[in-house]
This record gives structure tokens, sequence and C-alpha cells, in this order.
């Protein structure tokens, strides 16, 4: 069985000869930028998910939208897959090429079309990095929200697709809740637009649904963005603590408190370390578990909120707490945060980085859950949280020059989101299904709901020429995963075959 | 915990009939027979009118679950809303959107259904973004849960908020969960006179660029008409600045709920609703100031009148819509949403025919033949 494209539990794809989709692209769109020679497609055969590699049969670089359109049309005509790409940091293998496909490039959308700052909006093209539209807001005191902690590599595009968030989302929302409208174009190559400036349109909300989508509905070609006045101060506080459910419990005992914070992260002792080695953020090696809780707005409520957060925490059991002195050290605590991922990843050759979601309330009793995965499998876990909201980065360290070791890895981090889901949570909270989570959401989806998915796609692409293989997965494949829910002991569609 | 509601009047009951009703949608959509959904039957005014079997929601009706903690709340579609926000009030939380009532009988799945929010949108966000999940009743009568009670969840696509707003003309909302809000610590409104439209629209974008904790802005006959929410410290501070008389908080729930005297029609007007890119100019249309109220900062302004097409018209030409909110039986139009795109529409008749074949959810509820 191939993880990468499996024709047989994915769906068959049209083998087209390559020269003979080079020609037709050059004849449909002869000023666009098509790459064909091994050693120029190589930089683009994986996304952030390094551990899965496919060359692409082509690559395409547009600049323009006739170039998207007419590529669209020609690769709709010829039955060629489409895979598109922002920049190319997604974790879940979303960007990932197919050997019969083209690989959609967006990166030279890179235009920030308009700021506003009368109505707080940014009109941008998809290939513009996530912290450039803060940046280009920035002179009227405004920013752009979510904040994934890739934001100075990752696209807007990319942002959309897969539904971002960040460290600021449980105050300031996801992706979904801070893009106005979208321009689109479905793989037939007609142009739409989703949404509006205003603050809503006629019609069925199908701008709520390209948000996530993974490239599987549109290519995404425009986006307006709701930008938001910057707080006045941002205030942090980091509590340390002896035990890591205490940790977990202090994160509920906030939010009971009624305050919502700007951010709310929690590390284990392992991403502690790794963080402190890496960037010498200030925190305690000591603790088993730190909790970083941002209170931002205007400076009168949030020394109001610093005082009861501060309360909340000693009652918690916390050792001891710190309010950063000055925006220089409110930054240090954050970059130990923020560069959580590249500090393990200096810890250990690989890690596979997972992105479950569960209700609060249940951190304590899945930590457990994975510290024992981690004791049984040999494997250290080293965990980071955007806690506030209940979605887990535990990162499984491994070594995959060592044989049989991704293979546990794996394993581990299917078990990992197993867990998440019989805690009544998701798979993903914002790193997207992609190819690696595609037998998962066999168990977090029944196949009548799996069925709900493909009408969706069908509506959209019903010849299922964008990203096949990815997000949703065939009932084939959920019948042979084999961890499709199975209600009263029957199997769901008994008529398919099994393998 | 605090103590239990004492006026049962606003405690729902918990009542699960789900089964019967997917039992019906089954039936329905073997004979091809047309559901016409009804929840408190208070916002039959909105949209264009039904024909088909009754499917009643308000039997179903209960808080499923509900943690505080979490900030999230699963009930039933047939729960009456002001059962649940009344329980979340106990707990000193409320839904941020602040859908409105139509009458007593509103229930939270027709409000979800309609996607409609109050005043505090612009700030707090809209009926769908606070969605989290729900169980759905597909065209063959089968329960399947989309989304989640968790803050945030992208696998698959999201149906939940898909439904939100498409007034049950693609399947049948049986419970939904939401993310909840604390209420906030203080609150405070003002009115401003003497303030034209243009002097009014300016103040607000100004102000708009300032983390200020304003979240309610409307205008109407030279007022301009504040709301402050958020900490003690930040609402003294910032009603000190703007000054003003002090106006009493149920203006915002009468504009919500067109409860305000402004919502009494002239004969053979038509209450129309422009929804604009904020910071739209006055538009221009033949249209008495005193007929039109600004809400949302401006991008939502309800207008009395005669002449609904050529609101529609510049509403367009401004970036944005119109809906008419008067039935056409008294008075309003055939066609109350404004037309698609014709894209847009294709792939609506797509995506209509994928998920209710035989056009048994509200037909015609949106737009004809949808
Ligand atoms: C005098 C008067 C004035 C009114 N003025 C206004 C007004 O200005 N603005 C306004 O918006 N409304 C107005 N209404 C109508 C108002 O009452 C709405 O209908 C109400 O807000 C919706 O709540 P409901 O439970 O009554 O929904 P219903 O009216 O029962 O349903 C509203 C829509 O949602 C659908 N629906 C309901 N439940 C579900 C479900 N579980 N799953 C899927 N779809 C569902 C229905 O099919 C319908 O399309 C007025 C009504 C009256 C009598
Ligand atoms: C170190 C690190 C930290 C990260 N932290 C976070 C975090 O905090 N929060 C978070 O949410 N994510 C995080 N990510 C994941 C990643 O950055 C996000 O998923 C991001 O949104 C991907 O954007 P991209 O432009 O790189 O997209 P790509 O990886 O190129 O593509 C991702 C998906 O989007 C689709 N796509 C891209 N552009 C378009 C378009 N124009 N139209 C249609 N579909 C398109 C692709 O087909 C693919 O399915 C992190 C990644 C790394 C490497």
């Amino acid at each position: 069985m191939n993880i990468l494209y499996d024709a047989r539990l994915d769906g068959e794809l049209i083998d087209r000869d390559k020269r003979e989709v080079l020609d037709a692209l050059e004849h449909a769109a002869p000023t666009l930028t098509l790459l064909s020679r091994e050693e120029d497609l190589r930089p683009f055969e994986c996304d952030g998910l390094a551990a899965y590699r496919v060359l692409p049969m082509l690559v395409a670089l547009p600049e323009n939208l006739e170039q998207v359109e007419a590529l669209l049309k020609c690769c709709f005509e010829l039955g060629v897959p489409v895979v598109t790409r922002g920049a190319g940091t997604g974790l879940s293998g979303g960007a990932l090429p197919l050997e019969q496909g083209v690989l959609l490039v967006m990166s030279r959308f890179n235009k920030i079309i308009d700021v506003d700052p009368d109505a707080r909006l940014a009109r941008v093209q998809p290939g513009v990095r996530n912290l450039a539209i803060s940046e280009a807001a920035a002179p009227f005191g405004l920013y752009y929200a979510p904040d994934p902690s890739s934001q100075i590599a990752c696209s807007i595009g990319g942002n959309v697709a897969e539904n971002a968030g960040g460290v600021h989302c449980l105050k300031y929302g996801l992706t979904v809740h801070n893009v106005l409208r979208v321009d689109v174009l479905t793989i037939e190559g007609e142009h739409m637009t989703l949404g509006s400036e205003a603050f809503d349109a006629p019609g069925f909300d199908l701008l709520a649904l390209i948000n996530g989508s993974e490239g599987m509905l549109g290519v995404v070609t425009e986006i307006t963005v709701k930008l938001l006045p910057k707080p006045t101060v941002a205030k942090v506080l980091m509590a340390s603590f002896d035990d890591v459910e205490k940790a977990g419990r202090a994160v509920g005992d906030i939010i009971a408190a009624g305050i919502v914070p700007g951010g709310l992260e929690m590390m284990d002792k392992l991403a502690i370390q790794a963080a402190e080695d890496f960037v010498r953020a200030g925190y305690p090696l000591d603790a088993e578990a730190i909790l970083l809780c941002e209170l931002d707005g205007v400076e009168a409520d949030v020394d109001d909120d610093c005082e009861t957060v501060r309360r909340v925490l000693e009652r918690a059991g916390a050792t001891d707490i710190q309010q950063a002195k000055d925006e220089a050290e409110r930054a240090k605590f954050w970059a130990g945060r923020k560069n959580a991922f590249p500090a393990v990843g200096r810890m250990s050759p690989d890690y596979y980085c997972m992105d479950g979601t569960i209700p609060r309330k249940e951190l304590p009793r899945v930590l457990k859950g994975i510290a024992a995965l981690s004791e049984e499998s040999g494997l250290r876990v080293a965990n980071v949280f955007h806690a506030g909201d209940g979605n887990m980065h535990p990162l499984i360290l491994f070594d995959a020059n060592k044989e049989g070791e991704l293979e546990l890895a794996e394993d581990v981090g299917g078990k990992i989101l197993e867990l998440c889901v019989a805690a009544g949570g998701s798979i993903t909270g914002e790193h997207g299904v992609g190819r690696e989570k595609i037998n998962q959401m066999c168990s977090q989806f029944q196949a009548d709901e799996i069925t709900v998915f493909h009408a969706v796609k069908a509506a959209f692409d019903d010849k299922r020429l964008l990203n096949p293989g990815k997000n949703i997965p065939t009932l084939a494949r959920c019948a042979e995963f084999g961890a499709m829910h199975v209600h009263n002991n029957d199997l769901p569609h008994p008529e398919l075959p099994r393998f | 915990m605090t103590e239990p509601a004492t006026d049962p009047a606003t405690r729902a009951p918990d009542r699960d009939i789900s089964e019967a009703l997917c039992q019906q949608v089954a039936n329905a959509y073997q004979s091809r027979a047309p559901l016409r959904i009804k929840g408190g039957d208070t916002r039959a005014f909105y949209g264009r009118p039904v024909e088909g079997i009754t499917l009643d929601m308000a039997e179903h009706s209960g808080i499923i679950t509900y943690d505080p903690v979490e900030l999230v709340v699963t009930v039933r579609a047939g729960t009456r809303l002001e059962a649940l926000e009344a329980a979340l009030k106990e707990q000193h939380q409320m839904l941020p959107f602040e859908p409105p009532r139509f009458g007593q009988a509103s229930t939270i799945g027709g409000a979800v259904a309609t996607g409609l929010s109050g005043p505090r949108r612009p700030w707090a966000g809209a009926a769908r973004d606070f969605v989290l999940g729900s169980h759905v009743i597909t065209q063959q009568g089968k329960l399947l849960r989309f989304g989640g009670e968790v803050m945030k969840n992208v696998a698959g696509y999201d149906i939940s908020r898909l439904m939100t707003g498409a007034q049950g003309t693609l399947g049948v909302l049986a419970d939904i969960s939401f993310k909840v809000l604390p209420l906030p610590a203080a609150t405070d409104s003002l009115r401003l006179d003497d303030i034209g439209i243009d002097d009014a629209l300016k103040t607000l974008s100004t102000l708009g660029r300032e983390p200020l904790p304003i979240t309610g802005a409307a205008w109407h006959q030279n007022a301009l008409f504040l709301r402050l929410e958020g900490g003690q410290s930040s609402v003294k501070a910032t009603r000190e600045r703007l000054g003003g008389e002090t106006l009493a908080d149920d203006f915002w729930t009468q504009l919500r709920d067109h409860q305000h005297d402004f919502f009494t029609l002239k004969s053979g007007q038509a209450l129309w609703r422009a929804s604009l890119p904020p910071h739209t100019a006055p538009l221009d249309i033949d249209v008495d100031e005193a007929d039109s109220f600004y809400d949302w900062a401006g991008s939502q302004r309800w207008i009395k009148t005669r002449d609904g097409e050529a609101l529609r018209r510049a509403c367009q030409q401004a970036g944005g819509h119109a809906t008419c909110f008067t039935p056409a039986a008294m008075g309003g139009t055939d066609s109350p949403f404004t037309p698609l795109d014709p894209v847009v529409e294709k792939y609506h008749k797509r995506l209509k025919a994928e998920l209710d074949t035989h056009g048994i959810f509200n037909p015609g509820r949106l737009y004809a033949g949808l």
C-alpha cells in the first residue's frame, strides 16, 4: 500500500503523458512559467510534512488570473489533477504533489492590493505572507489577528485553505472569523466571489465552506481580511507548576473567572527545556509545566485582569508567577513558545507534530494517556498547547534513520488522535487533514457523514480533480482502515469490498 | 453553581423527538413531498413562503449539555431562545451574536437557520461565528454530526456553518453547539445629539481605529447611539471621554427585535435591510432621512421605502446587498433576497441537488427553484 497515493483506495487517476500535458498547457497559457525538469521539481516535492515526498509531473508558477484560469480549464479538459500550493508550510501534506498531477504554486500572487483604514480591511493576493498583512496595516494602528507560529512564511491563501489558527484565536477567532470575502476560481475555470466587504452576502455561506476546505473545492485567488485596532497594551504572565495536571486545571479556572485571555498557552517540561536551550526565553527549567497567559486591551482593564489571573493561578497551585516587566521580556516569553517546534527539532533528528483538540476539562486525562503511550513506545513526547482552546500539539520525537521508528511514531500519533476523538475532540484543530490524517478521518466520522462530505465535494468538483486523495477518505479506505464506527455490530456498507 | 431558574416559563422542556423527526424526513424523501420546517414560526414572514407538510421543531427542545467553564452549550433546535438565554445568564454568559427575537416562541433553530445577528455583530461576530457544531437531519432522515463541542476543529467541511443562514433549505438542524462568552463586566450606553450622518460616519471610523470597548453603534435622525461593554475601567474612561446623554439599555433590544417606533410602516412602504461595506456614504436614493435607521456603525441600514428595486441597485453599486423584510403579501417583493450572480447560483443549485435531491427542505424559501 502506498501512503502517498493509492489508486485502489483513493480512486484511479488518469495517466497522461507528461509531454502531452506540457504541450497543452503551453498552448493554453503561453506566458505561464512551467517547470518540468526533475531538478526544478525537487524543491516542491513536499510541504512542511517532510516525511511524505512525491515529485509532481509539472509545477506551474502563474502570475495572473488569466494564467490560472487557462490552466484550470486545460486540466479540467484533460482530466489532469491539480494540487494547489501556497508557501508549503502545511503540516498535514495538504500540498503534497501527485505524480500524475500539476502543482499550482500561488506564491507569485504576492501583492497587497489595498489597505483601507476607514473600513478596517485589507485586500490581498493569496501568496501574501500572513505577517506581511499586519506589517502593512501597522502604520494605521491596525493588524490582522490570526497569527500562526509560521506567520513569517505561510501564505494567507494557505491560511484560508486550512482555516489556520494561532496563539490569539481564543479571543480573536480563527481565519474563518477574520476573512470577509474571497475570490475563487473553480476547477472549471469560473470566477466566483464569496462573502462581501459588507458583513454578509445573500445565499448560502459558501465563504465559511471554503475556509478549511484544503484546496478541494476551488483555488483562492484574492482575499479581503478584517483588520483590528492594535490593543493599547498586552501583558503576559508566566506561571510555573510542579504538576502538568495542575496547570491543566488552572486553564479552566481562568476561563471560569470570566476572563478570555488574548493568548493562553501551555508547555510541558521537555518543551520548556527545548525552548530554553534554543532561545533562552527565561523559562524555569525545574517546572513540570508553564502557562503563558496574555491579557490585552485597554491598560486599566488589563491591569485589573492581571490581578484576577494572578489570584487564580496562586489558588491553582502555581509555584512561581512572573509578569513580563517590559515589551522586551514579553517578546522573549513568546519567542520560546513560537519557536517551540524548531526548538524540539534540535533535540531529535525528526519529530512528528500532532494537532488534536479536546474539551479543556479533558486535558489532565489526555495528558496522562499521552504519557502512557510515550512510555510504552519508548518515544519521547514534548507537549505544546493552545491550552485556552484545547488544541494540543504533542511532538513525537523519533529518528527516521532507525528501522521502524517512523512507523512507530505514526502509530503513536494515530493513537493520540484516537484519544482526542474519544474525549469528544477532533483529530485536527488547525493543521488540517491533508494526506497525513486521511485514515483518522474514519475514526472521527461515520460513513454517512463522509458521504455528505463527498456530496459537497461533488457539487464543486465532480471529476475529483482538485487535490485528490486528501482531506476526505473514500468509503473503501475507511472500510480497509477498519476503524470506522461500528454500530450494533453492523459494519456500515457491508456491500463494500474489504481489502 | 447559582440557583436554578425560578421562572418555569423560561426553562426549556427536555424532550428529544429526533427519531420521529428523522422518520418524518425519511417519509418525505420517499414520497418526494416537500416539508415546511417550522421553529416558533415567528420568522415565517422572513423569506419566501413555503408550501409543504409542517415539520414541527418546537417539541424538540432542551439544553443537552452546558459547561460554563468550557464556554460551550449544546441545545436542541426547538429550544426557545428565551429559555436558552436565561440559562446562560444564570452563569453570567451569553450568545455574543445577540440573535433577534421576534416573539416569545422564537427558537434557537430558527435563529440559526435565519442566521440573523444583533447590534453587536461587527465587533463580536455573526451567528455562524459562534456555531461550533451540530447534528443535522439529512434528506434520507439520518441524524449526523458535524463539527463538535470543541473550539477548534478543521476535520471535514464546515457543514454546520453552511447550514447557518441557509433557512433550512439544505437540511434540518436537530441540535447546535455554540461557543458562549462571559457577560461583559460593565456596560453603558450613550446618545450624542445634533450630529449629521456624514459626521457620524466619520466619527465612527475614527473611533473604530482605536481599541475602544464599543459594541453597538447606531444613528437615526441626527442622534448617534453608542454602547460600551468591557472592563469597568475602560467603559468608565470611554464614557467620560465621549460624554453624551445616558441611553436606556433596552434601546438595543428594541432595535434588535424591531420594537423601536421606527419599525412602524406607513402605507405602501416595505421594510428593507441594506447590508453595506463599512464606511459606505449615505446611499443616493429617494428616501426621507427619517425612514432610515443605521445600525452596525453604518454597515446595516434599515430602510422604509416604496421603491425596493432602486434601493437594491444602490446597495449593489456600493458593494452590498438588500433584503426585504416585508412579506410579498403585505407589499414586499417576490424575491426578498438579492438575486445571485450566475456562477454562484450554479453552485448553489448543485449543492442543493446534492444535499436535497428531491427538493423536500423548504423549497423556494430563499430563491425560486432552490
Ligand atoms: C408581526 C411579526 C413581525 C416580524 N418581524 C420580523 C422581522 O422584522 N425580522 C425577522 O427576521 N423576523 C420577523 N418576524 C418573523 C420572526 O418571528 C422569525 O420567524 C423568528 O425569528 C424565527 O424563529 P422561529 O423559531 O420562529 O423560526 P421560524 O419562523 O419557525 O423559522 C425561521 C426559518 O428557519 C427555518 N428553521 C426553523 N427551525 C429550523 C431547524 N431546526 N432546522 C432548519 N431550519 C429551521 C424555518 O424553516 C424558516 O425558514 C416577524 C413575525 C411577526 C409575526
Ligand atoms: C513551524 C510551523 C509552525 C506552524 N504553526 C501553525 C500554527 O500555529 N497554526 C496553524 O494553523 N498552522 C501552523 N502551521 C501550519 C501551516 O503554516 C498552516 O497550515 C498554513 O496555513 C499553511 O499555509 P501555506 O501557505 O504554507 O500553505 P501550503 O502548505 O502551501 O498549503 C496548505 C493547504 O492549502 C491549500 N492551498 C494553499 N494555497 C491555496 C489557494 N490559494 N487556494 C486554495 N488552496 C490553497 C493546499 O492545497 C494545501 O491543501 C505551522 C507550520 C510550521 C512549519
